[in-house]
């Protein structure tokens, strides 16, 4: 384990993604097969549920380091992260060993489950009398379930190509859909036969910049197309050999996540793909946070597939017959798109997204007016004779966002933060005026620079009214103007609203808490642009 | 016990009644009694210091030059203060950094100023000393913070040093230009490569070289000519270089902090460096439970850092404890992240 602990250390120390990668595929070239399998899956977030309950092994840890509970209540203040708050406290151990990650997690961590308290006890101080202070942190963080990393699947695929030598669509292609990590999994993930990638292979995705300034310097109306720029998730769905395949814009294989997309394309004739956006869908879009809903489930019962439908706006063709469509004009792909999908689009779920009819810039910037009540973040200006290109390049797609909605609130609560920000005040919760009550109405831990954040960490201290847990109820008085890109009617939340993307756009020094805006002024912009629940 | 306390605050500072001077004050006074040159602690402006002899050329370059007030006095030799005696000790903290000992009519209090009970060969090491009332920092004082031993992190810092060599990229280390720098230039292997520093650095090296303490053969960073090979350097500068156009020459970097506050992760994630090394002048949690102990003393002050913690902790285990007030209390952690030259 002490491999594994090393690795999440490096992992841990930068923010390089080229050091990233190189830490993890010198770990795959060492470690053993079995080893590495298990790394893998904690790797991409199947990290093993919560085994003990954390108020035990905070009294555990207490005993075992010999101070009292509230003096490790105030070391974890000072942490902010119980697994490094134990893996501080406790004495290092006399002679820490070096067993093997499997081992450590098939025989220690998975015979945990279903003991007893004293027998749990028991298994978790004798783990924490054999570890070095790095895999304690590591061993503390898998019995907790709080094992994050910041990898994503994308640069672990990358590493376990470089380490073996595969092609890494074929690694992506291979991490899909449930395995059981095994040696003989893992070598079967690294067979240098690459056949079965081949077909699931994505072009990568065209990206657009953001427009500053007004589309008239873009030239002639007539050059460039518009569409409704969606909120969804930006999708390459891929129809080849009789399989279907959908990766996101962040090249992560999300096929098994939306089967009704997957059931639609069978009825693509083979060699086709397709650019677009999934969107949760009923006649229209559906909020965001209803796809969220589904995004963050492990199985997809029939209970939200109804519930929460989603199809796929298409808005580019890329490859038709097997042959590479990329190097047409825009003009030309987009009719034939029109060709492939149909007016009423495929088995309702595979859907044209519109072409916004405007033949002046005043049109487009009307429409563009427009794109709220459209549910839409804005419009894609796209110029005709564009082709598709590669990544991020300025010129042929540009994205004009409309203004987010802002509305000027006090700080109420205030919470430690997570990572880098772990023990500093930062997660805020923020209200507007109810008569003559607060009523919460947005999170936001974002848009402050360091420096506000610390000195609003240090307020929050000075003017805590009441301690719950890692919550401070603060001195109603801080204004702060947030702003957030959607509005919609919720059920869950006191102010009867939920928003979407709340940051802290700037801290209103010149305002008193009692200039901050009001529930009804909430409700307005509610009433003006909700999205349907 | 008389009703007026040997040792009282004000809002200047610690004050003497009896003999009539504040220690470390924190605003101008007539007569200073000061434990050590950081800034929080040596402020300028005062009537007339008392320093050890060790530490009297920092405190003069700190005070703005020979023409201070200063009487410097050797470790252990007493003076009288208007019928009070007083002397320093060492506190292990920096070169020249003392413990403050105070005895009238038989009671004896002792300031310790910041110290750490770690061996460091760039000052004189910490010294128990015998009191009644013993006054602590603990700018650390919680039972997270523990020292490993510092052959331990000096073969982390050569070994990230070395790997940015085989990298060929410069390693920037920052530490403060006072006390923390000099120890890191007198703990890492001289042998890896050239060793550079920040201007503010360079200045106080030249005088603890001065004052006698041996460091390896340094260069100041901005002196070294345009066609300077950086890629196997190692530069010592204060944290505040950090995101300044004086980086730039130095082309691809990583960066690494030096300090105790590095012990905790979202601290290291914060300061932005690729590399956090656990090296504190403070007093760790078990230095300090150990230095009250050998003290004797029936009465703790805890100050500088984490007070009520420390207080309670003491009171606990039956030892009379109280906070004492400073200035400096601030927001400890953040603070010490941040600006303050001397925490850490």
């Amino acid at each position: 384990m002490r491999r594994f602990a090393a690795l999440y250390a490096a992992l841990d120390e930068t923010t390089r993604t080229g050091e990233k990668v190189a830490a993890l595929a010198a770990y795959f070239r060492e470690a053993p097969p079995r080893d590495a399998a298990w790394a893998i899956r904690f790797l991409s977030g199947g990290r093993p549920r919560r085994l003990i309950a954390a108020a035990r092994l905070r009294a555990w840890a207490a005993e075992a380091a010999g101070v009292p509970e509230w003096l490790f209540e105030e070391c974890y203040d000072a942490v902010g992260d119980l697994a490094e708050t134990i893996a501080l406290l406790l004495p290092p151990a006399a002679r820490p060993g070096d067993r093997p990650l499997h081992e450590w997690v098939e025989d220690r961590l998975l015979a945990l489950r279903g003991e007893d308290e004293a027998a749990q006890r028991r298994e978790v101080l004798r783990a924490w009398g054999e570890l070095d202070p790095a895999q304690l942190f590591v061993w503390n963080k898998l019995i907790t379930g709080s094992f994050r990393v910041g990898v994503s699947q994308r640069l672990v695929t990358r590493a376990l190509a470089q380490a073996s030598g595969v092609d890494e669509a074929a690694v992506a292609h291979r991490l899909m859909g449930s395995w059981e990590p095994s040696p003989e999994w893992y070598r079967q993930l690294l067979s240098p036969e690459t056949g079965d990638a081949d077909v699931s292979r994505p072009y990568p995705f065209y990206l657009a910049y953001a427009l500053e300034g007004e589309p008239e310097a873009l030239g002639p109306a007539e050059e460039w197309q518009a569409e409704w720029k969606w909120d969804g998730i930006r999708a390459q769905l891929i129809r080849r050999a009789g399989q279907t395949f959908l990766w996101s814009r962040g090249e992560e294989l999300i096929t098994e996540r939306f089967p009704e997309l997957a059931e639609a394309a069978a009825l693509l004739p083979g060699g086709t793909v397709l650019d677009g956006e999934v969107l949760p869908w009923r006649e229209g879009p559906l909020p965001f946070a209803q796809l969220q809903r589904r995004i963050g489930r492990k199985t997809l019962g029939p209970k939200i597939l109804r519930e929460v439908p989603v199809v796929l706006l298409a808005y580019d063709l890329l490859e038709w017959e097997g042959d590479d469509q990329r190097a047409l004009p825009l003009a030309e792909r987009r009719a034939r798109l029109e060709r492939v999908l149909g007016p009423g689009g495929t088995a309702g779920r595979l859907l044209l997204s519109p072409v916004v009819p405007a033949a002046t810039w005043d049109a487009v910037r009307e429409a563009h007016g427009d794109a709220r009540a459209r549910s839409a973040e804005g419009l894609m200006l796209k110029r005709r004779e564009s082709a598709y290109g590669v990544g991020r390049r300025r010129g042929g797609w540009w994205k004009w966002k409309v203004e987010p909605f802002s509305v000027d609130a006090v700080l109420m609560y205030a919470q430690r933060g997570s990572g880098r920000r772990a023990s500093l005040y930062t997660d805020h919760t923020f209200g507007v005026w109810d008569g003559g009550e607060l009523v919460p109405f947005a999170k936001a831990y974002s848009g402050l620079t360091d420096a506000e954040m610390r000195e609003v960490d240090a307020w929050a201290r000075r003017n805590t009214l009441q301690k719950f847990g890692p919550v401070r109820t603060v001195r109603p008085e801080l204004v702060f103007e947030i702003a957030f890109e959607g509005i919609a009617r919720s059920g869950r939340h006191r102010s009867g609203v939920a928003v979407r993307f709340p940051r802290m756009l700037r801290w209103r020094r010149d305002k008193r808490a009692a200039d901050a805006d009001t529930l009804e002024t909430v409700h307005a912009l509610l009433a003006a642009h909700g999205a349907r629940e | 016990m008389p009703a007026e306390p040997l040792l009282r605050p004000t809002d200047r500072g610690l004050y003497c009644a009896a003999g009539d001077f504040h220690v470390d004050p924190w605003l101008p006074v007539p007569r200073a009694v000061v434990t050590h040159a950081h800034s929080d602690h040596a402020r300028w402006g005062c009537g007339r210091y008392l320093a050890s002899r060790q530490g009297e050329r920092v405190l003069r370059a700190r005070l703005g030059g020979s023409g201070a007030p200063v009487r410097a006095v050797e470790y252990g030799e007493a003076v009288e203060v208007n019928g009070v005696r007083v002397s320093l000790h060492p506190a292990g903290h920096i070169l020249g950094s003392a413990q403050v000992r105070v005895e009238h009519r038989g009671e004896v209090w002792v300031v310790s100023g910041d110290y750490k009970t770690e061996p460091d060969p760039t000052c004189a090491p910490f010294e128990p000393v015998r009191c009644h009332t013993f006054v602590t920092e603990c700018t650390f004082g919680l039972p997270i913070y523990r020292w490993s031993p510092q052959a331990e992190v000096f073969a982390e810092i050569d070994g990230w040093w070395r790997a940015n060599q085989a990298a060929g990229r410069c390693s920037v280390l920052f530490g403060y230009a006072l006390g923390k720098a000099q120890r890191l230039l007198a703990g890492v292997d001289v042998a890896i490569g050239p060793i550079y520093c920040h201007g503010a650095v360079e200045k106080l090296n030249a005088e603890y070289r001065a004052g006698g303490v041996a460091l390896p053969p340094t260069a100041g960073a901005t002196t070294a000519g345009r066609g300077t090979d950086w890629s196997r350097a190692l530069v010592v500068a204060p944290p505040s270089a950090a995101g300044t156009p004086w980086m730039r020459r130095f082309g691809e970097v990583s960066q690494a902090f030096a300090s105790g506050w590095m012990r905790v992760r979202g601290m290291r994630r914060r300061r932005g460096v690729d590399r956090g090394f656990v090296l504190s002048d403070h007093v760790d949690w078990p230095g300090l439970e150990a230095a009250v102990g050998a003290t004797g003393a029936e009465r703790v002050f805890a100050t500088h850092g984490y007070t009520d913690t420390v207080v309670r902790w003491l009171r606990e285990r039956g030892t009379e404890a109280h906070a004492l007030p400073t200035r400096w209390e601030g927001d400890r952690a953040e603070e010490g992240a941040g600006e303050g030259e001397a925490e850490g």
